[in-house]
This record gives structure tokens, sequence and C-alpha cells, in this order.
């Protein structure tokens, strides 16, 4: 069947099975490869995304619910090479080591932000409970949120502070 | 050092050690890290493993006709076929051989019966459901403890004149002496205790991308691995490919803990589906395989005995350990030593007498042991010794601090042979206990404590409170040569450094990053040494044809040996620039001074070189002296003299509500000593990781099996991973004690926090229950179980 | 990577095209909504559907609001929706209570209640709190609309009242007065299917209850509730006596099952320490002494 959808701005066709993953649609077929699966069973997160506006697990997601609709992945995060401000905190705080969650991190953290921009650690320690992490213990992970919402503009904002 | 020395370089980053950002994650925020699975190649297809359903199982027949008329499908590889190849069995790490593709049986549930090569994923898994397999079921061996009954099936009934399921006995110790002191203390306590089946479970499971050219006869193979020079040596080996003709590549690993040591059926499988199709063939595995099939961690049974003054004095410490290998015994670890370093199970303490015995059985489960940042085993040493002072306390009516205080070993002791042989390096144990009791607020909490319980008992409240403690002793950096080899390959690292005639550096590495960070501390090494900004400095890893031979990164090494290697590579080069400069400023290098990355005139400061000034120079035309060649670059290959020994005191505090059970870890604080710090940020990364690890471990890991040895931990529904919630903000503190024979004084941090973090949790679990002992996971389930006195025995399905 | 098998894909574009394209399609058909329940049984290939039949498009099925002496719930609100929603954090608390511990919030963001309530999980938490509120399903066909009562409406693991053809619309509850609620879960760990979870309603005339509802997860409850507890309950005193008993009632009348998540010795206990502590928290709220 023929799948149409918005990604990162850019309308995309394809033909795929009816039964395809959102997750591989978007890996295989469109080759953004920085959203990563991880599981099968929903648990994990690594492969979040934002469907019209809201973070989802495209695991558990057909390629064919998405169309017609709007998707944003991590590769759509930075602007003109410049990180934003969720993945500058990330390197700032040191909120990452292997790299392998961090895309669904990165955009589950951004969907935190746009509807609290000024969460708390134990809010966002719930935002992003669906998300596992295997190396930080996830404690740099709040702060990497912290210092995004404290630094709305990114870096921009540090190097004139 | 401290970082105010270190000068900074254009970018405001350290020239030398310090915190900096970490170079490698320009890419990962952008997602654009290459893990395997994004490795995309022409032509390339796509491989499935048929799986067992059974743990034990005689293969009767396949039918593979159906699966092969399936439009899409390229191959159907089967044992039979792999025989032909003289592939069916493969060596593990530890002398034994596994089945790539079962040919006579089946030995755990995923145990690996077929392979699928076909277009594309969906095509291959849908081929798995049309592969006909008749089994004929055998009782399987499922309880660890009846392994050895006279009426047990034998697994390995593919080894000639095998009769039981005992895979060996060893000890170490003196179980003379120990059994004088046992006779004659005033106290002995006895302690039963399980580290169940656990499993690293890295984000990223294990896969790889393998192509064969069929013209160059070249195999290249992008794989999950942790050591990717010695898997390229095993391919060698296994398959008979000319080692000059592997290339392994081990892109962006999504986390290893152990996971990706060893050598998987999967990886084998997709070399052998690319010679056969002649096209790439990419196998990745899905979580219910990677949790089902590759290497777990843990699963031993042990019974310790603790013998002590009655004052609290420990004498001596011994144990007797049943450990479930599974139904190939293919642990990695050095060749010397079956258990790993499990022996090192004295700990911190300073007492005469100890004693093990491991006893080894095959079991109908999945094959590994030694994985999830385990150390070789310190991580169950560890936690036995420190379940065994806990039980020590309880029995002396004493407190654990004040116990632990008493018993650690004092500065002046170091370095220290302990009763099993091991020579601890350097260590100040009391500073660092001292030092998490006053971040704790220790008498704080204690009085804390006991209003809580006096509350509890008045019936005010159904919140207990417990805090538990933990002190360990690793021992990592494997290791000296004369000592320690896998497969008779000794574990040294070798390490090249190129200075390019700018002044901008390349260092090539054996060890291989799976998110410690690599790319930015080895820079900050050489820049530490040479004074190149580490911006300047370009770290290659990863590439068997790229990097030179070493065993990889695993056992916390990764500093200890090529950190090491790093260094003595970077004096090399210093040496060397010495020369050049001296002859460059025509003095002698003795007249010269370093500072900050430059030679210069003694007493004559403005008279000097840089190195970027002397790396041109040693591309020019500058004379120099007889027998010195031209140009920096440099290689070494360090063999480390002896293991480095990091030690930390933990401290948690938990609630735990006594009407349901329900734990909750309120704080964690965690004093480390590794030595001096490179990238302190990363440090503590590390540490965050493997505090994670400990909770999850101690309030929800575990691999399960019912009587037909199912496996009920099969995904992320049923093994369960600690998520941002039972995860406290963790509070470290650190302590620096360099290692006296480590270049840099650093002693490696990986596992430091796995290690030493769960006996903790249990311990501060079991302080808040009054209760002696439970075991791993503490789940409401279990806690509320122990607290009826009928606890439950989390290794098997619950009854 | 698990992956389904093959199906053919229908998008409905209105409530009564799905339940034609149901009507066409036979029972080899299911609709999907957030997925998050029926995708991961079709990847383990437990669920093999000829034909799905997406219903995200539907409109006028996310709606909370006030219609006449009830609150009534599309069924394609999703569980973010229910966690947030002010108008039942003023009537029915115990809707956050158990939201707050369903999954993780961006299982939340995609899962419905309507979907939560087809599946018929017996550990489902919306179907005890469904259960405790007695409130009613609204099940549509091609002839038309019927009511059934919340407890008629699951009747067994994954069997609901819902027949072919037919698809939940709307789930509706009695507005009630002088009432508190709350749920209350034990999990191995956040986002953990229940290892038991207990929810229940207090409305008070004074100090007597004038009526309650039970709702019990995870147990072996008899239509997710225990009829004798709330019995013994209601018409009496709100007193921690009265309470333990009813608590005591659940423990000894549930019918739990030994799983990895605890043995049934436990889960009976927790059946009667959760009631208790719900009890005690609903009738707190109808006091207004805690939020």
């Amino acid at each position: 069947m023929q799948v149409t959808m918005t990604v990162n701005g850019d309308e995309v066709t394809r033909d795929v099975e009816p039964r395809m993953l959102l997750v591989h649609f978007i890996r295989d077929e469109l080759g953004l490869t920085g959203t990563h699966w991880g599981c099968d069973t929903s648990n994990c997160g690594t492969c979040t995304l934002w469907v019209d506006g809201e973070a989802v697990k495209s695991c558990t997601v057909l390629a064919a619910m998405a169309g017609g609709r709007d998707v944003h992945t991590v590769e759509g995060v930075a602007q003109n090479g410049e990180l934003d401000a969720v993945q500058q905190g990330f390197l700032e705080e040191h909120g990452l080591q292997c790299g392998f969650c961090t895309p669904g991190m990165i955009m589950t953290a951004k969907w935190l932000l746009e509807r609290d921009p000024d969460p708390d650690e134990g809010t966002i320690r719930e935002a992003i409970s669906g998300n596992l992490c295997r190396c930080t213990g996830y404690e740099n992970i709040v702060r990497a949120v912290r210092w995004a919402a404290e630094h709305p503009a990114g870096a921009d904002e540090e190097v004139s502070a | 050092m401290t970082t105010t020395e270190v000068p900074t370089s254009a970018e405001g980053n350290p020239i030398g050690f310090g915190r900096m950002h970490r170079k490698e994650d320009a890419r990962f925020l952008r997602g654009q890290g290459t893990y395997v699975d994004d490795v995309t190649l022409p032509g390339m297809l796509h491989g499935a493993i048929l799986r067992s359903p059974f743990a034990h199982a005689r293969i009767v027949n396949i039918d593979t006709s159906a699966a092969e008329a399936h439009p899409r499908v390229r191959a159907v590889i089967t044992g039979e076929t792999l025989e032909g190849l003289g592939l069916a069995w493969m060596p593990t790490l530890s002398q034994d051989t596994q089945s790539v593709l079962a040919t006579d049986k089946v030995r755990f549930q995923g145990a690996e019966v077929a392979f699928v090569v076909a277009d594309d994923r969906y095509a291959a898994r849908d081929a798995l459901e049309l592969i006909d397999v008749d089994y004929e079921p055998l009782d399987a061996v499922v309880d660890a403890k009846k392994a050895l009954d006279p009426d047990a099936p034998v697994i390995r009934d593919d080894l000639e004149g095998r009769e039981d399921n005992k895979i060996y006995d060893w000890e170490a110790g003196d179980a003379e002496h120990c059994a004088e002191v046992f006779d004659q203390a005033d106290v002995v306590v006895t302690q039963e205790m399980l580290y169940p089946r656990v499993h690293p479970a890295p984000m990223e499971t294990c896969g790889s991308v393998a192509s064969m050219d069929p013209v160059s006869g070249k195999l290249t193979i992008w794989t999950t691995t942790q050591a990717p020079h010695a898997h390229r040596t095993l391919y060698a080996l296994v398959a008979g490919l000319p080692e000059h003709k592997i290339q392994v590549i081990s892109p962006d690993i999504g986390g290893g803990f152990g996971n990706k040591v060893g050598i998987y059926p999967g990886y084998v499988c997709s070399i052998v589906g690319s010679i056969v199709t002649g096209k790439p063939v990419k196998w990745m595995e899905d979580r219910a395989e990677n949790l089902m099939s590759t290497s777990f961690a843990r699963d031993y049974h042990m019974t310790g005995s603790i013998a002590a003054t009655k004052d609290g004095t420990i004498q001596g410490l011994k144990v007797d350990v049943l450990a479930d290998h599974g139904a190939f015994n293919g642990v990695a670890q050095p060749t010397k030593f079956p258990a790993g370093f499990f022996h090192i199970f004295t700990g911190s303490y300073d007492y005469d007498a100890a004693h093990c015995n491991v006893r080894a059985v095959y079991t109908n489960k999945a094959p590994g042991g030694v994985a999830y940042a385990c150390s070789f085993r310190v991580t169950e040493a560890v936690y036995l010794v420190e379940r065994m002072v806990d039980c020590l306390a309880d029995e002396l009516g004493m407190d654990p601090a004040e116990l632990r205080m008493k018993n650690l070993l004092r500065p002046e002791q170091f370095p220290y042979t302990t009763p099993t042989g091991w020579e601890y390096d350097s260590g100040d144990y009391p500073r660092a206990l001292k030092e998490a009791m006053r971040l704790a607020g220790y008498d704080e909490l204690r009085a804390e404590q006991a209003e809580r319980r006096r509350a509890f008992e008045a019936g005010e409240t159904n919140q207990l409170m417990g805090i538990g403690l933990s002190f360990f002793t690793e021992g990592v950096g494997a290791g000296p040569r004369k000592h320690m080899d896998i497969l008779g390959l000794g574990m040294a690292d070798g390490c090249e450094l190129r200075i390019h005639p700018t002044g901008k550096a390349v260092i090539r590495l054996s060890v291989q990053s799976q998110g410690q960070g690599h790319e930015t501390t080895f820079a900050q090494i050489v820049a530490q040494e040479l004074g190149i900004p580490p911006e300047d400095i370009d770290v290659v890893h990863g590439d068997t044809d790229n990097t030179p031979f070493g065993l990889g990164t695993y056992g916390s090494r990764s500093t200890p040996v090529s950190g090491a290697a790093a260094a003595v590579v970077s004096r090399r080069v210093k040496d060397k620039s010495r020369i050049i400069a001296a002859a460059a400023l025509e003095c002698s290098p003795d007249d010269l001074e370093w500072e900050h990355g430059r030679w210069f005139v003694k007493g004559d400061p403005d008279n000097g070189k840089t190195i970027q000034e002397i790396a041109f120079a040693s591309h020019g035309n500058l004379e120099l002296p007889e027998g010195v060649e031209g140009h920096l670059d440099a290689t070494a290959v360090y063999d480390p003299p002896e293991l480095t020994y990091p030690f930390g005191a933990y401290i948690c505090v938990t609630d735990v509500d006594a009407g349901t059970g329900e734990v909750k870890v309120r704080r964690f604080i965690a004093v480390d000593d590794c030595g001096p710090r490179i990238n302190p940020m990363i440090v503590e990364g590390q540490i965050h990781g493997g505090l994670a690890d400990g909770v999850g471990m101690a309030l929800m890991e575990v691999i399960a099996f019912d009587p037909e040895g199912n496996n009920l931990g099969g995904s992320f529904m049923d093994y369960l991973l600690p998520t941002s919630m039972e995860c406290p903000s963790w509070e470290t503190g650190e302590t620096v004690t360099p290692s006296p024979h480590h270049p840099l004084g650093v002693k490696g941090v990986g596992e430091s926090a796995t290690v030493g973090s769960p006996a903790a949790v249990v311990n501060a679990v079991l302080d808040a229950l009054q209760i002696r002992s439970a075991d791993m996971p503490l789940t409401p389930a279990v806690v509320w179980r122990a607290m009826q006195g009928s606890p439950l025995r989390n290794d098997l399905a619950i009854e | 990577m698990q992956v389904p098998d093959v199906f053919e894909y229908e998008r409905a574009s209105s409530v009564d095209d799905a339940i034609a394209l149901l009507e066409k399609h036979g029972d080899e058909a299911r609709l999907i909504a957030g997925g998050h329940s029926l995708l991961p049984m079709m990847k383990l290939r437990l669920a093999v559907p000829e034909v799905l039949i997406d219903i995200n498009d539907l409109e006028g099925l996310d709606h909370i609001r006030i219609d006449g002496d009830e609150i009534a719930i599309g069924a394609m609100v999703r569980h973010a929706a229910l966690l947030e929603s002010a108008l039942l954090a003023e009537h029915y608390p115990i809707f956050a209570d158990a939201e707050r511990v369903i999954a993780d919030p961006l299982v939340r963001n995609r899962g419905t209640i309507g979907g939560s309530f087809c599946q018929g999980d017996p550990a489902e938490d919306l179907a005890s709190v469904g259960t405790a509120l007695r409130g009613s399903a609204v099940i549509r066909s091609s002839a038309g609309e019927r009511t059934v009562p919340i407890r008629e409406f699951h009747q067994g693991p994954y069997e609901t009242a819902v027949g072919d053809a037919e698809m939940l619309v709307e789930l509706r509850f009695p507005i009630r007065t002088h009432i508190g609620s709350a749920y209350a879960k034990v999990e191995r760990r956040v986002g953990d299917w229940a290892v038991a979870a207990a929810g229940a309603f207090v409305q008070l005339d004074g100090d007597q209850i004038a009526d309650v509802g039970i709702g019990l997860t995870a147990v072996g409850a008899d239509g997710f509730t225990c009829p004798e507890a709330e019995d013994l309950l209601r018409g009496g005193p709100a007193t921690p006596e009265r309470f333990a008993d009813a608590a005591q009632l659940c423990h000894d009348l549930c019918a739990p099952v030994t799983d990895q998540r605890g043995p049934e010795d436990y889960k009976r206990h927790l059946a009667r320490e959760l009631t208790r502590r719900v009890l005690h928290r609903a009738t707190a709220r109808a006091r207004g002494e805690e939020s």
C-alpha cells in the first residue's frame, strides 16, 4: 500500500506492506537511522519519535497508521547543524554514554518541555520513565533536561551569559 | 594531580585531565551514530534464527522445504549444512564447545536450530514459521541443585565419556587453616544465598553484518563486539579463514556490559549466510533472543561461613559455590581462573583464613555466566562477603559500619597479599568509609531509623527504613601476561600514536568503547602527556585493519591496560621530541625542560619549541643526531605488571512498606576511589550507571525458569530494567589513592558500582525488616514472603 | 525484530464506516486504536487478524464531559487525557490514581480507554476502576446502540460484551455527591502490570456509607469486584474496623493465580491490604481531608 506522511517537514511517499512498523519505515525506507529499536514490546522507548506532536513509541505504531500525519525524528532536532537546547543539555551534563537510548530520550524530553517548560526533577523522572537507559543511571539525563529548561536558547544563551 | 594545573585549549578543553564534553557526543546527539543495524550494504540480505521452544529435546527431523519455497527466501541453513563445513560446533572461550546450529539435540530454550536468509527481515521472520522441526522432548535439568542427581539426564552427551553434568570443581585458599580457625572461633555464622541469573541487556541487541568478497576472499564483519581483535583471531581459528583476510569492524556499540564479549551462533550464521549466498547478510537478534540466548550473568548459589571473635574481629571466611553455567561452558575469563576472580571474596578486610570451593554444572539453560559488568565474578565475591559481614553484625548485635571499620585493611598494610593470593596495590579504606558516612549523615540516619521503628511498633506507620552498607575491592585491568590469557591470547594491549607534521595526532587502540567515552578519555591521556589539545587528537578504534592487537574492553580493563599503553606510547613520542627539539635548539637533550607541551632550555624559558613545532621539524630537513630517524610516530605494547584495585564505600537508604513489601531507594551515597580521574564527568557517569544496575539487580532483575525449562524472563515485560523512577538522585564522593604501578596511577572504574552496589541495597532492605537473609531480586512479593518467614526461591517459577 | 504476520489495512472515516468495515470483513477483522495491546500480541503472532481497521481518524469519540447526570468518556480518549482531565479529577480522582500507574507516559499518549476495556486483560487497571464506579458501556452496531453495565462488560479473560461488528463508543459514569474515590496498585516496577490493585469509591451520608463500589485488579476476583464486601459496608458506619472486615472478604473471596509477579497468598494479602487502603483514602477524600 502507498503511505504518505510528513517527516521532519518533508512529504515522503513509499509503497510498503500494511504491516510495516513505523520504526522500520523511518529506518529502512527513509534511512533515518537515528531512531533505534530495542525491545519489540513498547517497553524501552529507544524508538520514540513524534506523531502529530505527541511522543510515541514507533515500534508499536504501523507506518500505515502514520499516513497523513506529521512525524518528527531526532534528525530534525538540530537546526542548521546547531544543537537545540535539549541536545546541548545532554552534551553539557553528560546525559548519554553509548548513545543508543539518546534519540528517544531527546524526543521525550523535548515533548515534555513543550508541555512544561520548567519541570522539576520528579516531573522529568516521570516523563522519561518509559525510556530505558542502561548506561547513565538517569541522573545526568534529568540534569540535562533541567539544563535545557534553564537555557531555552541552548548554547547561544550560555555563550552570551 | 589537580585540574587547576592543566592549561586550557582554544576550544576551552583541558589539555590533559579534567572535565570536558565528550568528543563522540556530536554524532550521537544528532542521531548520526552508526550502530550495526544502521549498516546497509548493496544487495544485503537479512537473516533470522529459528530457535528451540524446548529446553531439552532430541531433533528427529527438520523439514525446510516450505521455507525454501518462500519466494523471498535465498537460503535455509541447518546444523546439517554446517556439519558439512565443519562449523556445526564452535569452541567457547572456556575450552568447551558450543552448538552453532543444533544437530543432535537442543539443550536450552532458545537454542539455535536453523538460519533463514531472505530479501528482507519481514520475509526472514515469516519463513521461520515455515520450518517444521520434529522434536522428541527430553527431561530438562532446570534446578542447578539437582544437576548432579544420579538420575539427572546428561546434557552433554556430545562430549566423549561424559556421564554427568559436572563441569569442574575448583578451589582456592587453605582449607586446613580455615578449618582450624573456624573450630576455635567464638562466633561462626553460616548463610545460604543466591546471586540469581541476570542479564546485561544492553539497549542495543547483538548482531552482525557479514560480507564475504568471493573474489578477494576477504571477510568483513560489522559486529557488536567489545573485543574486535579477539573475535578476528577466533573466526580465523573457527572457520579456518586466514586471519589477514578477516576484518572485524565494531562500529558504535549500544552498550555492552559483557554481553558483547563472546561469539554467538548468529554471528557465525551471518558469515556462513554470506558465503552461501555471495551477498552481505545482516542478522540482528530481537530482544527475546537477546535475553534468552546470549550471555547471562551470575547464577551462583553460595553458602558462606564467617568466623569472628565475640568482639567482632573477623577471622575467616569460607564459601561453597554451586555455579550454574547453562548448557555450554561459555564463560569469558582468563584461562587459569575457571571461576573468574571469585577468589577475591575475602574482600576488604584483614584476616588470614579463607577458602572457596566452586562446583560448576551444566543445566538446560542458555550458556554464559561472566557478564554484566562483573569484573570476572568479583561481583559475586563482593556480594558474598558484604552480605556475610552484615549477617555477622546481626549475630553480634553490632552496627555494620562499626564492624566494617574495625576490620578494614589499614593503609599501611598495602601492598597487601590476600589469603587467596591477590596483591592489592594501594588503598586507604577507612578514609573512604568515613567519607561515605559523613556524606550520608550516618548517625542522623540511624536516629531517624530508630524513631521510625518505634512509630512502626506503635502502629503509627507501616513505613520502615533501612540503611545498608557495602565496601568493595575490585581487581581489574586483566592482566599480567604471565598469569592471564584467553584461549592462549595474552592480555596485553597494543597502541599506536602518529603525530602529523602539523602536530595533530591519531591514536589507535585495541579496546572498544560501548559508551565509556574512549574517544575523549584517550585523547585526554595523550593531551596530558604531550600537551596537544584533545580536539587535535583523533582516537581510532573498533576496526581490526586499522588498530593494533589487544583483547578488548571488559573487566574494567581499558584504562588500566590500554590507558597505560597510551601513556607509554605518548612518553616514547615525548622522549623522541626531546632529541629533535635539542637538535633544533642546538643544545643537548639534557639541557631541556618540559612544560605544557613544550621543550625549552633550562634557565631560558623563551628559548623553546612546542610539540607542534617539533612535529613539523621531525618531518623537515633538520639534521638529526646519528641513529635518530625522523617523524614522531611510536608504538607500544603494555603488559600490566599487576592488576589494579579500585575500591569504594557505598551506603543505601531504603524505605520499605511493610504492608505491601514495596521498596523505595531513598538515597544512595557512593564514595569511589579509582585513583586519579582523567575525566571526572565520565568517571561519575560510569558510577551512576553501575548504581542503577545495582538497584535493578537488587530489586527487579532475574531470569527464572519453570519446571520444563521455559525462560520466564524473555522480554522487557518480564525482565525488568530499572527506570528513572526507581533510581534516586545519586550522591557521589571520592578519595584518590593512585596505583603505584600504573603509569598514570589510574585504576579503572567501569564496573565498580555494578560490583559494589547490590549488596548495599539488599543490606538496606534487610536492615529495615530486621531479617537476616532474602535473595535478590527483592520484589514486593519476595520481601513480603521473607517477612512471613517463608522465602521464595527466585531462580525457579514461583510456586 | 518481531514483526506481525500479513494483514490488510483499512482506515475508517466514521463510526458507521468502522462498523460497516467490521460487517464486511467478518470476525477476522480487528479495530486498532492506540495499538499498544494489539500490536505486541500481533508481533508475537498470538493475534493474527486478517484485517485491521484503523479508527484513529474517527471524530466525536475523544470527549470527557458531563452528559445529564453522568460523565461520558469517548472510547478514543487517550490515557494521557484521562490523567490530565480536570473534570475527572473533580469527580473521580480514582482515574488519575490509576492512570498515573498505567504503563508509561508515551504509552499513555497512544493507548485509549476503549482499547483498554476491549482488550479485557485481567490485570487491566481501568477495568476495575470502571467496575468500582459501576459505570456503563455504550456499544454500537448497525442496528443501533445498546448500553451494558460495566459489571457485565467483562465476560472472562480477554472476553467482552462487544460482539462481532460492534464497537464500544463510550463509557459512562454516574455523578455522585459526597463521595471520594481512590486506586492503589502494587507493581514490581513503574510501568509494569499490577501484581494486584484495588479501587473504590465511598459515598457518605454523614458518618454512614450510603454507597460504595470496589474494584479488584489481577487477583481473580469474579467480575473484577467483591459484592459481598460492598454489601457489608453499604448502610453502615465508615470505620476502620468495617473497612478491615470488608477487606478481609476481598481477601477470602478472590482467586488469584500464582505467577512471577507473586504467589497466590501474597496477592490475596494485597487484595486485603489495598482494599483497606483505598477505602480509607476514598473516605478521607469524601470528607475533604485529603486531595
